[in-house]
């Protein structure tokens, strides 16, 4: 051996003298080891805050990559480009070079297109995430912190999502921004001052595409990636929570390490997303500004609709009355300020102080590691649902002009099923979530104490019918299961725990010896076969010894 | 001073590691690791990490049909993966040099200028994605699959304890429980110093107040209503139930955010119903009414006139106006009538101004009514 011409241990291959000289100097390989050999819990929903994460990651390089091209400037210019239909059209310097980079930059349609859909999959994907974080209490004691930093960068994203598509200076966008200067004018006292510091002075200006473009691309883009590195770092020193099953416990976290399983999955993840944003991209128009034409504040089109995110706000203020609060001295407090700024003030408050709610009403300040199943805990599965009830009303809303338009509604008559619909469906939808709730828990607590429905129907010899249940643990004298529910998922189908053996291999031709994933399965215990031996034909179908329960599926 | 310098107070030569050095490397000597092998130091590794792996499902046998179609399926993801990269690189370069051109093209014949965008991405979107799809093919069915345990840990009570004395101490060697003039001093100071980085922001804040900025558009006695095109109206120009967007004949009058303003003409019925607002009643000329087109909502224009029902539409928040009743909010979320602008005809029979709106057009803020 070669290693015994130097002292033991010692590297002898080229990598490993490398890695040598690299942690001599940086002292790197126990913190290595450590970080390799993380163990990260798997559960598909636990992905959806690694594509908000991957998402972002695509907006920074597509991002950066617009900034070469875009001027930032409301300088009326004169479009002389390769779009043929604006040609000679006065227009601001922003939207004319929101032209060129679309019609005469190699790829830069493409890459605007990609960073517009990669912005829209951002938030969504935060979205996503955080309903799963709240319907599973995933933001308990010790992971609160987490919650405020996670409703601080979807704040910080919406607002930034905005100042995005109000950059081109399209009709659209000017549209939008016009809503936006009446938004901050009807704040109360301060409305008209906050509207000169922002705008530079009265409504449109020329300040406001140079200031939105510089939040856009530096301000809360650090902001959000600070933030991000501190989220991120608390959940690692945190570690991520886990549903609850066999072997996991508060104390611990049952997965993969880092290395390489886990890096492998979420690599792979990272190139799907990005795949997923390029083809979106490319294939699937979106804002096309061109159409839009350069803003003009006496034009709008019909259906304008902000991007997404944005949309519950433009159905609020669809919805809300018109009311003005006329206060004595002649001051207004304007109907536009209660659906914008009050309700999503609220809205947004409360998300954010929603673990500190939970836990002063619930009274419980316990750390929490493994999370809960929706059903277990119906007040906070029925509250999330009506407010999501209540969100996305508000969201349709806000395209209520094309419901309308579409389906050949009036209307009023859509913005009278919004008003009534706002106030009576999220009482409705507790109710209905609190009851699916209860059912479902019941049925587990059936299943476990009187076994699983196997559909095997036996006559004893009195003539009684009855159906042979099969027991998911040890039974007691009456045949009931003794398992206590421990907030994991129940097996309620015989092939869950383990009746049916395995599919052989193979997709036109079995890959796979069919008797050798017999003997495999009649191993592990597996399949009806396995069984055969230990069967009792004359109980009355309820054997002692019923299967074992199942990983659970979470 | 040299390394090999040993003579007493030189620090070369002698310098051992204290005996808090310790660790995992008093445990084991480099020989009886170096007699371990690769498996038992990862496991090794792992166990002083607080990971123990429970399980190993170990990834399919060498040479057995399951590994080789798992090899070709990863094996051909990753090789298409790298020719679409290949063909969005001929896309996106070929074009305009041994392809057509990609610009945008006014007529419709020109293929590629319209494929050029989807085509890019279509081999950039299902590159990136098969390479994404090979790579969890191959942890999923090459890999060995592990159930691994790591332990959680609470906070540790001797680190609690001793760091708490570290800083405390640290507090207590600075006297400033005792010494009151400094804690004043660094209070005042903060103070002083944060105001004074931030003040600068103050160069953002104006004066909403100063003139009447938002009550005030440029319409005035005499001040023709012209089109976009800067053409002045007669009375006659305009058919019975039409509406035109009119400007106020300034320089620029047609690119200001406030001076939009919306010439009807009304039909005969409409004048047997109209009833305009109190005091306002000559403010239209003949059968033409004058109202600002921004909307006293959000400020959107408003813009979509259905003249049978004699309704003007917003389309941002669908406020409803009725141009007969002084364009009053009749559904919607808009509070205030339309302002209106008091019209008449000059010598030369082109509509002119009266004068400026007598109200604040646009969306109503806090103190609109005092100014």
């Amino acid at each position: 051996m070669a290693a015994t011409a130097t002292a033991p241990g010692t590297p002898t291959t080229k990598i490993g003298k490398a890695a040598l000289e690299v942690d001599d100097r940086l002292v790197v390989a126990g913190w290595t080891r450590r970080t390799l050999n993380k163990v990260f819990p798997d559960h598909w929903s636990f992905l959806l805050g690694e594509i908000a994460l991957y998402s972002f990651i695509v907006l920074l390089l597509s991002g950066t990559y617009l900034t070469f091209f875009f001027d930032a400037s409301m300088r009326e210019v004169v479009y002389n480009g390769s779009y043929a239909p604006l040609r000679g059209v006065e227009m601001s310097a922003a939207y004319d070079s929101t032209l060129d980079l679309s019609f005469d930059v190699r790829g830069g349609l493409f890459m605007r297109q990609m960073h517009h859909w990669a912005a829209l999959l951002f938030v969504a994907s935060m979205v996503c995430h955080l309903l799963r974080i709240f319907f599973t209490g995933a933001f308990r004691r010790p992971r609160e912190t987490n919650w405020f930093i996670g409703v601080t960068l979807l704040i910080l994203s919406i607002l930034e999502g905005f100042a995005g598509y109000s950059m081109p200076d399209d009709l659209l966008s000017g549209t939008g921004l016009r809503i936006m200067s009446a938004i901050i004018l009807s704040i109360p006292v301060v409305g008209t001052w906050v509207h000169w510091a922002v705008f530079g002075g009265d409504y449109v200006g020329e300040l406001i595409v140079g200031r939105l473009y510089i939040a856009h691309v530096l301000l809360i883009p650090a902001i959000l990636l600070a933030l991000i590195a501190v989220h991120l770092l608390i959940l690692v020193k945190q570690k991520h929570t886990q549903f609850p099953g066999p072997g996991r416990t508060e104390h611990n976290v049952v997965g993969n390490r880092l290395f390489p399983t886990f890096a492998g999955k979420a690599t792979g993840l990272l190139f799907i997303v990005f795949g997923v944003c390029a083809a979106l991209g490319g294939l699937v128009q979106i804002n096309p500004v061109w159409l839009w034409g350069p803003y003009n504040p006496a034009q709008v089109s019909s259906a304008s609709q902000p991007d997404w995110y944005v949309m519950f706000l433009d159905g609020s203020s669809r919805l809300f009355p018109a009311w003005d609060l006329n206060l004595p001295g002649d001051y207004t407090i304007p109907a536009l300020f209660w659906p914008t700024v009050l309700i999503a003030g609220i809205i947004f408050t409360l998300l954010l102080m929603y673990p500190v709610i939970e836990r002063k009403l619930t009274g419980d300040t316990a750390s929490h590691h493994l999370l809960q199943r929706p059903r277990d805990v119906p007040v906070r599965t029925s509250l999330g649902m009506m407010a999501l009830s209540f969100y996305v009303i508000l969201l349709i809303s806000g395209g209520n002009d094309v419901v309308a338009d579409k389906f050949n509604i009036s209307l009023n008559a859509m913005t009278w099923i919004g008003r009534i619909g706002v106030i009576v469906v999220p009482p409705l939808v507790y109710v209905l979530t609190y009851r699916i709730c209860l059912g479902l828990q019941m049925h587990d607590r059936e299943v476990l104490e009187h076994g699983i429905e196997t559909g095997v129907i036996r006559r004893l010899p009195h003539g009684e019918f009855i159906e042979v249940h099969q027991p998911l643990g040890p039974v007691d004298d009456h045949g009931h299961g003794q398992l206590a529910y421990g907030g994991a998922p129940v097996p309620k189908k015989m092939n869950q725990i383990g009746a049916a053996r395995r599919a052989v291999r193979g997709f036109f031709s079995p890959i796979e010896e069919p008797s050798q994933v017999e003997l495999e399965q009649r191993g592990e215990g597996r399949g009806l076969a396995a069984g055969e031996a230990g069967r009792e034909l004359t109980s009355s179908g309820r054997p002692a010894d019923g299967g074992r329960p199942q990983e659970p599926r979470d | 001073m040299s390394t090999h310098d040993t003579r007493p107070g030189s620090a070369g030569g002698a310098d051992i590691a204290g005996p808090l050095h310790g660790g995992p490397d008093d445990d084991y000597t480099p020989e009886q690791l170096a007699a371990m092998s690769r498996e038992e130091l990862d496991l090794l590794g792992a166990r002083y990490d607080g990971v123990e792996v429970l399980h190993v499902d170990p990834g399919p046998e060498p040479g057995s049909r399951l590994e080789k179609r798992a090899v070709r399926q990863v094996g051909w993801t990753w090789a298409l993966a790298g020719l679409l990269a290949f063909a969005f690189l001929v896309v996106y370069i070929g074009s305009d040099w041994f392809l057509p051109d990609w610009h945008w093209a006014e007529n419709d014949g020109d293929t590629w200028s319209t494929l050029f965008t989807p085509l890019l991405g279509l081999t950039m979107g299902l590159a990136l994605t098969l390479v994404g799809v090979g790579l969890v093919l191959y942890t999923k069915k090459l890999l060995p699959h592990e159930t691994a345990v790591q332990d959680k840990h609470d906070g540790s009570h001797f680190d609690r304890v001793t760091t708490g004395a570290t800083l405390t101490s640290g507090y207590h060697n600075s006297g400033l429980a005792r010494r009151k003039l400094l804690t004043r001093s660094l209070g005042f100071m903060g103070a002083g110093v944060g105001v004074m980085l931030i003040a600068p922001l103050g160069g953002l804040i104006k004066n909403p107040n100063k003139g009447n900025p938002l009550g005030q558009t440029s319409w005035s006695e005499g001040v023709r209503l012209v089109r976009d095109d800067g053409s002045p109206i007669r009375p006659g120009d305009q058919q019975p139930g039409s509406l035109e967007t009119v400007f106020p004949a300034v320089p620029g009058g047609n690119r200001q955010s406030d001076a939009a303003t919306m010439l009807i003409r009304l039909r005969p019925e409409q004048i047997a119903q109209d009833a305009p607002r109190e005091g306002q009643e000559d403010f239209g000329y003949g059968d033409y009414v004058a109202y600002s087109k921004i909307c006293t909502h959000a400020g959107c224009p408003v813009s979509l006139y259905e003249q049978e029902t004699s309704r003007i539409l917003c389309p941002c928040h669908q406020s409803q106006f009725d141009v007969t009743q002084g364009a009053k909010p009749i559904f919607g979320p808009a509070t205030r009538s339309l302002p209106q602008l008091p019209i008449t005809v000059d010598d030369e029979g082109f509509f002119v101004a009266r004068s400026d709106y007598i109200e604040a057009v646009g969306p109503t803020y806090w103190n609109r009514e005092r100014i």
